[in-house]
């Protein structure tokens, strides 16, 4: 084969199909938001060309945490609230690989808050899918830190005590935000076009997905399902664009500069209408792998001279 | 006063020691140990490393020992407040810190009376103290120096008052930041040290400052010998054998670092904890120039899944960490076991629980880190007991991490973490790195997990790898990594984990007895007590007992034949430092004793009626100590024949 035949051979090889980033089948509920999470992100695979060897789910537990199970990538179910640290050892020992993040309301708001707050600050160039359902599904239905106040749940039966904590704000608010958007399962156009989006982005790259459990919650999304008026639609040159279809049904529509964050603090302050959109994006911000150097070859040559000049400074040498 | 001989000028004849013009007594000694003490910022720290360093490069044994205090600026003149340096010189190696000091230098007399309180001088031994308290301004403190003078001198020890203070401000502005190198020069006067070595060490020191700096400091170094020449009526000598071989003078911190370095590891994720984050400051400035990466982390869970991330991408990452942070580790951990991904951590343990003695050493985290995070989580436990054995076993560390597929446990103490020894340098091999990360194809029907049912061991599939795409997981997996709640299957994999530490043992020798093979009293320790156990051990075989010790490396897996040697001798005991039940108190019988740890894995493991004997005093076990404990024992079996 000539060398112009082999590079076409390759880029064939290099062609994916949706069916290439399809894993085990999916267990989760009838009706729950996370199916939807799991078409985009398998389409997103597919038309960035992203190569099922390079790249790796990670998650931590939970009905979010499933599905790096269900791709046909490489993936890491990790422990609980521990997945932003592990996908971040993985982006400094290998900035080569695409790294993606699922996480639910408690594995990242609630346990793993910590790293949530330090990973912002990093800035690593991971995309983090937050499955924001507002609730515990797989221990089966306590209060999490995104439940409305008065949910009732079985740690909370006479409803929950405190108000919810945004996500949005939460994430607005910490030095070296880089990509912040929010996201419903229930407009797979948008929320496609909105990890698409956040995938492009060189930075930590925050998705809100407000994703419907049908087992436990069911009606907590009801009224933003049955009334596209309730839902505050981003719209800018830099940001998302609506299709023409779209615009029909949510015509409830908001420009918004996604660099503009201050703007973006007050539209993330809104529970309802519930804003769907880029509410932020600064490409200027550093990443920490890019800050360390990491990736770069490393040497016998340079070990040996490293250890030997160490051992050099604490030497004595015979007389 | 006695005719003085002037100093030696550099590189003149007078280099092989002064001439005998001074009618001074000189004592020529086996070892010596001395203690330097000042409040913190003072720089007795300095003065005591360079002291050993220079004893070094004579070719002396050296043992040094930090004596830190606990808070970063502790009052001034306060017991609690000393801060200093143990040094142990003899005309042999030395391994440990040995006992009681010979010597003592104090700047107050506060922190000197810490050290006595605290039984570490020897009954009568020799204190150079400086006296400019005496005069002080407030009443209060020249009194104190007053009492406390006086009740040394009562309770019998050989109190020199030293003008240091007085004697430095005609050569330097602030004798409070040149009274170190003052000392440093009466104790190379003392101890009969090479002067152009004491200079060259004073050169060394302060190489990055200029000209200038280090002038005046070689003209405190010279004061301070000048003065002990002309005023003091002792002198030393430890006779040293050259040393043929460049050695290397660190600490176990240091030579942790050097060994993450030495051994191919490109990552480091920790978080700062006392006695362990010595390790990762070194590492910090000199693992980027190797290619490496120190990652502070926002806690010690997230160090640990950081690493476990890193590793996960195909080459071992490490986690240094002390008690307090391994335990927050431990969940991490755990499932770095169930997946089956390589990674090193680093425990220098304190004294614990909780927050405990954080500066003090302890040996009290052996059976957490052996069967500790949940439900049957097998792990490789390595124990240095040598300076030099931090600086390799990292890099046997790594090696069997990578090997197995397992979480490899390096468990450091407090005392090796600051404790320095010579040792022969080592000379770096291309085997000690870590292979490069496997990206070919992973070919067809193999599984991520393809236990083999002898070893347990399985190849490891690492990301960028084609065909070999898989989702990890802590969850019970089958050979596919699906996850599988059948019987058989988790079984299977708890088998699997648990074979790779018999395959492990397999390849592992025996570990060596210090002594006969046969007798009264076997001795067994692990960790940082070796010298001091090999110390008495030797000092009782000397006097015609029949008592042998063997020190373990390997406390998981441990060493095959252990069982044989237990049993060539009619009592075993482990000397450890961490707690165990006393049988003398009044409750304690053998239905409730707690045994120290190794005790009770050995007594475990091999049926043998092992006892123990354990210190937990927050310092380093001494040589004389662990004597008298064995003694009373051989005392009583010898008896009991």
């Amino acid at each position: 084969m000539s060398t112009a035949s082999l590079c076409l051979h390759h880029l064939a090889e290099e062609h994916h199909a949706l069916e290439d980033y399809q894993g085990g089948v999916p267990r989760w509920c009838k009706g729950c938001g996370d199916n939807a999470i799991l078409a985009a992100m398998q389409r997103l695979c597919r038309d960035e060309g992203l190569r099922p060897e390079k790249t790796v789910f990670v998650s931590g537990i939970g009905c979010s945490s499933r599905l790096p199970h269900y791709m046909r990538t490489y993936g890491f179910h990790g422990i609980h609230g521990r997945a932003l640290p592990i996908a971040e050892g993985i982006k400094l020992a290998r900035p080569d690989l695409h790294v993606f993040v699922n996480t639910g309301d408690g594995d990242c708001c609630s346990i793993g808050a910590a790293h949530w707050i330090h990973a912002i600050r990093y800035n690593m160039n991971i995309t983090v899918l937050l499955h924001d359902n507002h609730i515990y599904g797989l221990t089966k239905k306590q209060a999490s830190p995104t439940s409305p106040i008065g949910t009732r749940s079985n740690t909370t039966p006479r409803g929950s005590y405190l108000d919810a904590l945004s996500p949005l704000t939460v994430t607005l608010g910490v030095q070296n935000v880089s990509f912040v958007a929010q996201a419903v399962d229930w407009i797979p156009e948008s929320l496609f076009q909105i990890l698409t989006a956040a995938y492009r982005h060189r930075g930590f790259s925050f998705v809100r997905i407000l994703q419907r459990c049908p087992e436990f919650v069911g009606s907590m999304f009801e009224p933003w399902v049955h009334d596209p008026q309730r839902m505050l639609m981003l719209t800018h040159a830099d940001g998302t664009r609506i299709s023409p279809a779209l615009q029909k049904i949510y015509r409830n529509q908001l420009a918004h500069d996604p660099a503009d964050i201050n703007r973006a603090r007050e539209i993330a302050s809104s529970e309802d209408p519930i804003p769907v959109g880029i509410l932020y994006r600064n490409p200027q911000v550093p990443c920490y792998e890019d800050l360390r150097g990491a990736g770069k070859l490393r040497t016998a040559d340079q070990v040996r001279s490293a250890l030997d000049g160490e051992f050099d400074k604490f030497t004595v040498w015979p007389q | 006063m006695n005719a003085v001989t002037p100093l030696p000028a550099r590189a003149s004849a007078a280099r092989t020691g002064p001439a005998a013009t001074v009618a001074k007594h000189l004592q020529t000694l086996d070892q010596h140990v001395i203690e330097i003490m000042s409040d913190s910022g003072e720089g007795a720290q300095k003065c005591g490393q360079s002291f050993g360093s220079i004893a070094a490069r004579m070719g002396n044994g050296v043992w040094t020992v930090e004596i830190i205090p606990a808070e970063i600026q502790p009052p001034a003149r306060s017991i609690a407040g000393a801060s200093g340096n143990r040094v142990r010189i003899g005309s042999h190696q030395v391994t440990n810190g040995g006992d009681e000091a010979d010597i003592a230098v104090a700047f107050n007399e506060q922190v000197l009376l810490g050290r006595v309180n605290a039984g570490e001088l020897k009954a009568g031994c020799i204190v150079l103290l400086e006296n400019m308290w005496a005069q002080h301004d407030d009443a209060k403190i020249a009194g104190q120096y007053a009492e406390t003078r006086d009740r040394l001198v009562a309770e019998g020890y050989r109190v020199y008052e030293v003008p240091m203070e007085k004697e430095c401000r005609s050569l330097v502005p602030d004798p409070r930041k040149g009274k170190n190198m003052f000392v440093l020069g009466m104790l190379c006067n003392i101890y009969s040290l090479d002067m152009d070595l004491a200079r060259d060490q004073v050169a060394f020191i302060f190489g990055k400052k200029d000209a200038k700096v280090i002038a005046s400091n070689v003209a405190l170094l010279e004061a301070g010998w000048q003065w002990a020449e002309s005023n003091l009526d002792f002198k030393y000598r430890v006779p040293a054998v050259k040393a043929t071989v460049p050695q290397v003078v660190i600490n176990g911190n240091t030579a942790i670092a050097l060994g993450v370095l030495a051994s191919g590891m490109d990552i480091c994720a920790m978080y700062p904890i006392t006695p362990a984050t010595s390790a990762s400051h070194y590492l910090s400035d000199v693992f980027e120039r190797a290619g490496g990466i120190v990652h502070q982390a926002e806690d010690e869970i997230a160090a640990c899944a950081f690493a476990i991330g890193a590793s996960y991408t195909g080459r071992v990452a490490v986690t240094i960490t002390s008690g307090p942070g391994y335990s927050l580790k431990q969940e991490g951990l755990g499932l770095a076991v169930m997946a089956e991904i390589p990674l090193v951590v680093v425990n220098v343990q304190r004294g614990g629980p909780s927050t405990g003695q954080p500066t003090k050493v302890e040996q009290g985290d052996l059976l957490t880190v052996m069967f500790g995070s949940h439900g049957d989580a097998p792990k490789v436990v390595l124990a240095p007991g040598t300076i030099e054995d931090c600086f390799y076993s990292m890099i046997t560390a790594r090696r069997l991490a990578e090997t197995f597929n397992m979480v490899v446990v390096v468990l450091s103490d407090a005392s090796l973490a600051t404790a320095q020894q010579p040792f022969p340098r080592p000379q770096f091999s291309t085997e000690w790195l870590a292979p490069p990360v496997d990206q070919n194809p992973v070919p067809d029907g193999v599984t991520p997990y393809d236990w083999d049912p002898v070893t347990g061991l399985s190849r490891r599939f690492v990301p960028g790898q084609p065909n070999g795409m898989h989702t990890l997981t802590g969850l019970a997996h089958d050979r596919n990594s699906r996850v599988a709640y059948d019987p058989e299957i988790n079984e299977q994999g708890l088998h699997a984990r648990s074979l790779k530490l018999a395959t492990l043992q397999k390849t592992l020798m025996p570990p060596p007895v210090f002594g006969e093979r046969e007798g009264e009293l076997l001795v067994v320790g692990w960790g940082s007590t070796r010298g001091a156990i090999e110390e008495a051990v030797a000092r009782l075989r000397g006097e015609g007992h029949r008592v042998s010790s063997t020190h373990l490396t390997f406390l998981q897996p441990m060493q095959p034949g252990i069982g044989e040697i237990l049993r060539g001798f009619r009592q075993v005991i482990t000397v450890e430092g961490n707690w165990a039940d006393d049988p003398d108190d009044p409750l304690i019988d053998e239905s409730n004793r707690r045994y120290s740890a190794l005790a009770m894995l050995l007594r475990a493991r091999y049926l043998v009626d092992v006892d123990c004997w354990t210190e937990v005093r927050g310092r380093p076990i001494k040589p004389g100590t662990v004597y008298a404990a064995l003694r009373g024992r051989l005392a009583h079996l010898e008896t009991s024949r």
